[in-house]
């Protein structure tokens, strides 16, 4: 189906280096790689989302590909859909006017007809979905099917998904990896981006592993997933270490009737010392939760932060009240991405930079002190934030948010989100020795191995409100936490 | 981009208009490098001509400021011709109603003030508009450019204009600026004004946590509310500095040359602040070298009014701007492939 050999370069940085794919028909095909590795990159450029160096090769179904005029719009004609990492939805559109969008038969819309057929489409390959909800109003997950089905309905025969399972909980993934094995059963072929090695062992026929922007590996049928977790990281994987940090009785945060959207009222009390975990599925609230939270919405019933009432501060106010807060997409709302390290870093940190005139020699060493604790590549305060690897960028936020003076309580959402193993290690290393510090932990996450690995208890939100033992299940306490925590989410096990 | 890429582009947009402009002289029977040499020696070689230059390019900083700094916070700025009308009759009735004989010490603070109070308060009115009403700025601001001249207008004739003439009363000697020694021509020490306001800003910018705050609204506001900046009120201050820096603009006309309300005075000039302000690349520096450049090509086309019809040199101010507006983009798909 697609052979491809590729180069690219960004400002100078050679970021693929004529790395290959070759993709069977018909076949589930996992990419694999740390992040930084360069499997958006080669997939972008397969989908023809952007442009390859010249000199490489791709060939569509045997038919070889010019490069130099390969776009999305031949792609998508040649049978190419691609659902990216971020999006590439235009969010104030509907579903349907998203779908047409760039690929419009002619000048005049037939938005009623494409409704029907995508409705139909997605309930026939088990992707349901509202042609007519807004785009941008979707939870991920639902924004992602309709991306799915869009493709599918352009006629897509080849799919691509630039790392779907990053946005979803447990139930959706496991549905969506269905949903995948029974298109490639109907004769789709899929090229999954992931680091996720279960996912590759649920879903994938072959897999490519790509390291430092060059193809390492291709592994065929039967898959062995050491083989392969050694070819991703050059090594054996880390060991988490378990959390044995002790629970101090002093409170970090405490909510009462926190409501706010979805979120419909929850009582939760987190100690110093304490990690928290918020598990759910998507869209049950726990976004609105970490906003309320941090005020930047409004929101009903009472806050305390470090035993200071913060109800009524705006997002400032409970910041000096020793809140942190980690956004739960680092690219809206967490970084300024044309910003450089070092400026991104001191963002909003007075303490850092001075009230007034800035400090710069303290804001350079802020940025050299936080780059070295949390490994941020590349070292250099002044590179631009835009151009660093996912992993990096969330290193960033993480830096700056944990580096606050006088933490009573961080609040992070999705800190691991599209985020390669050796960052993860390195963030989850740092949330522990914040709470080891005296900092209370609430994290909200829709991955529920990190919440495992990570938290000592974990509280389940479903539809807004905090469902079975309000305290959460104790992690240290539970025999297969996984399969109670799942049960609580999808509402199976009530109480 | 990094400082010498938005140098080459500026310079790559200026060669680019160049060329055009010489096409243009072309087209009307005149050899360019003569037309280009006349404009270079004529303007430069006149203390009169070099002193309307600086007069020209006073006005045009202090309004390309303004726009830069609101572009800064994200915020467009349309809003100039209505802030400098502002301060040209804040500044003129301040300046007539102080007593005769009030020491220069006191009066050209005084109108100075008036003049940024002024145009500070439409561009305040423009930023409440905005935050609080989500009325976006370009409408409220060219909106209120069209209600600002027309109560000048009013004002003037109900009240200000004398002796059958659209000019209001003259102000007092002490507030009037000192011309500067170039040979008669308007240029004045209002070019100090402009001089220490680019110094501010490019001070605010680089080296203050205001700076920093309105540069972070402008490039991702959810990212500066998440870090606890307070980006309505950033919003609102960052709009009120950029009318009163174009309020400013009224001293050079007002204390520096006319020394009264005139109808018309400096229309055009927050027009031009738009192209001066993306010609310098929102830069203070680039501001003020831009400032220059359009302040020469509208005294260099006077200058060489009798080789080619003066509204080519005109036209060349349009071609600079969309030549700057098309390389910003191409240097940084180079930058991107370099």
């Amino acid at each position: 189906m697609i052979a491809a050999t590729l180069t690219k370069r960004y400002a100078g940085r050679t970021v693929l280096s004529a790395a290959t794919l070759e993709v069977a028909r018909g076949t589930v095909h996992a990419l694999v790689g740390e992040n930084g590795a360069g499997k958006s990159t080669l997939v972008k450029l397969i989908a023809g989302v952007e442009r390859a160096e010249p000199g490489g090769s791709l060939a569509v179904d045997g038919t070889p590909i010019e490069l130099a005029r390969w776009d999305r719009r031949r792609a998508r004609a040649a049978g190419i859909g691609i659902v990216q990492q971020h999006g590439a939805s235009a969010g104030i559109l509907s579903v349907v006017e998203n779908a047409v969008l760039g690929a419009e038969a002619g000048a005049i819309l037939r938005l009623d007809a494409t409704a029907a057929a995508l409705a139909k489409l997605g309930d026939d390959v088990g992707l349901p979905i509202d042609p007519w909800a807004v785009a941008g109003e979707l939870g991920p997950g639902a924004a992602q099917r309709a991306e799915i089905v869009a493709a599918l309905h352009h006629g897509a025969k080849l799919l691509i998904l630039d790392e779907p399972t990053a946005v979803l909980a447990p139930i959706e993934v496991d549905k969506l990896l269905a949903t995948l094995r029974a298109l490639a059963a109907r004769g789709t072929t899929i090229v999954i981006v992931t680091h996720k090695l279960d996912e590759v062992r649920a879903v994938a026929d072959a897999v490519t592993v790509l390291r430092a922007g060059a193809t390492v590996a291709t592994f065929a049928p039967p898959l062995e997933l050491g083989a392969i977790a050694r070819a991703i990281v050059g090594a054996e994987l880390p060991v988490h270490a378990t959390a044995a940090i002790a629970i101090r009785d002093e409170p970090a945060l405490a909510l009462r009737g926190v409501a706010c959207g979805e979120l419909a009222g929850i009582d939760l009390d987190v100690a110093r010392g304490e990690l928290v975990g918020v598990a759910g599925v998507d869209g049950n609230g726990q976004r609105e939760l970490a906003l309320a939270i941090a005020g930047l919405a409004a929101s009903a019933g009472t806050i305390a932060i470090g035993g200071v009432g913060a109800t009524g501060r705006d997002v400032a106010g409970r910041l000096a009240c020793g809140l942190a807060h980690v956004p739960e997409d680092r690219h809206h709302g967490g970084l300024l991405l044309d910003a450089s390290i070092a400026d991104n870093l001191a963002l909003g940190r007075t303490d850092v930079t001075g009230r007034f005139r800035i400090d710069r020699a303290a804001v350079l060493a802020h940025a050299r002190a936080r780059i070295a604790e949390l490994d941020i590549r590349p070292t250099d305060p002044d590179a631009i934030v835009a151009a660093l690897s996912g992993g990096n960028q969330q290193k960033v936020v993480i830096g700056r948010e944990l580096s606050r003076p006088n933490l009573a309580a961080i609040v992070a959402a999705q800190p691991t989100r599209g985020v390669d193993l050796g960052a993860v290690a390195n963030i989850h290393a740092r949330l522990r020795a914040a709470a080891a510090g005296g900092a209370g932990v609430l994290v909200i996450s829709a991955d529920l191995d990190e919440l495992i690995a990570l938290c000592h208890r974990i509280v389940v939100v479903l539809r807004g409100r905090i469902v079975g033992d309000p305290r959460g299940l104790v992690i240290a306490d539970a025999d297969d936490p996984r399969a109670r925590l799942g049960a609580l989410m999808t509402g199976a096990e009530a109480a | 981009m990094n400082p010498r890429r938005e140098l080459q582009a500026a310079a790559i947009a200026l060669l680019v208009s160049v060329a055009i402009g010489s096409a243009l002289m072309l087209c009307v029977g005149r050899a360019p490098g003569e037309v280009w040499g006349a404009m270079i020696t004529r303007t430069f070689g006149d203390p009169y001509l070099v002193g309307q230059l600086l007069y020209k390019a006073t006005g045009l900083l202090l309004c390309g400021l303004s726009v830069a700094i609101a572009r800064d916070a994200g915020l467009f700025n349309i809003g100039g011709e209505g802030q400098l009308t502002a301060g040209v009759v804040a500044c003129a009735v301040v300046g007539h109603a102080l007593p005769v004989g009030t020491p220069a010490i006191v009066a050209i603070p005084a109108c100075t003030l008036a003049a940024a109070a002024a145009g500070g308060a439409i561009g305040a009115a423009i930023g409440v508009l905005r935050v609080k009403r989500e009325a976006h700025e370009v409408i409220t601001s060219i909106m209120l450019n069209a209600i600002v001249g027309g109560l000048a207008l009013w004002l003037g004739n109900a009240v200000l204009f004398e002796g059958g003439v659209t000019r209001g009363a003259t102000i007092v000697a002490g507030a009037e600026l000192p011309q500067l020694p170039l040979a008669g021509s308007a240029a004045n020490a209002s070019l100090v004004i402009a001089i220490a306001a680019t110094a501010l800003v490019w001070w605010l910018r680089a080296r203050t946590t205001w700076g920093r705050a309105w540069l972070a609204v402008g490039q991702d506001p959810a990212a500066a509310r998440s870090a606890g900046i307070a980006v309505d009120r950033v919003r609102i201050w960052v709009m009120t500095g950029a009318g009163a820096l174009a309020g400013l603009a009224a001293t050079n006309l007002v204390l520096g040359n006319k020394h009264a309300f005139e109808e018309g005075l400096g229309r055009g000039t927050g027009f031009l602040g738009i192209s001066v302000a993306l010609l310098g690349r929102l830069h203070p520096l680039g501001v003020a070298l831009a400032a220059i450049v359009l302040g020469f090509l509208s005294t260099g086309g006077l200058a060489v009014g009798d080789l080619v019809p003066k509204e080519l040199t005109e036209m060349l101010q349009g071609v600079v701007v969309l030549a700057v507006a098309a390389a910003g983009p191409w240097m940084l798909r180079r930058e991107a492939r370099a």
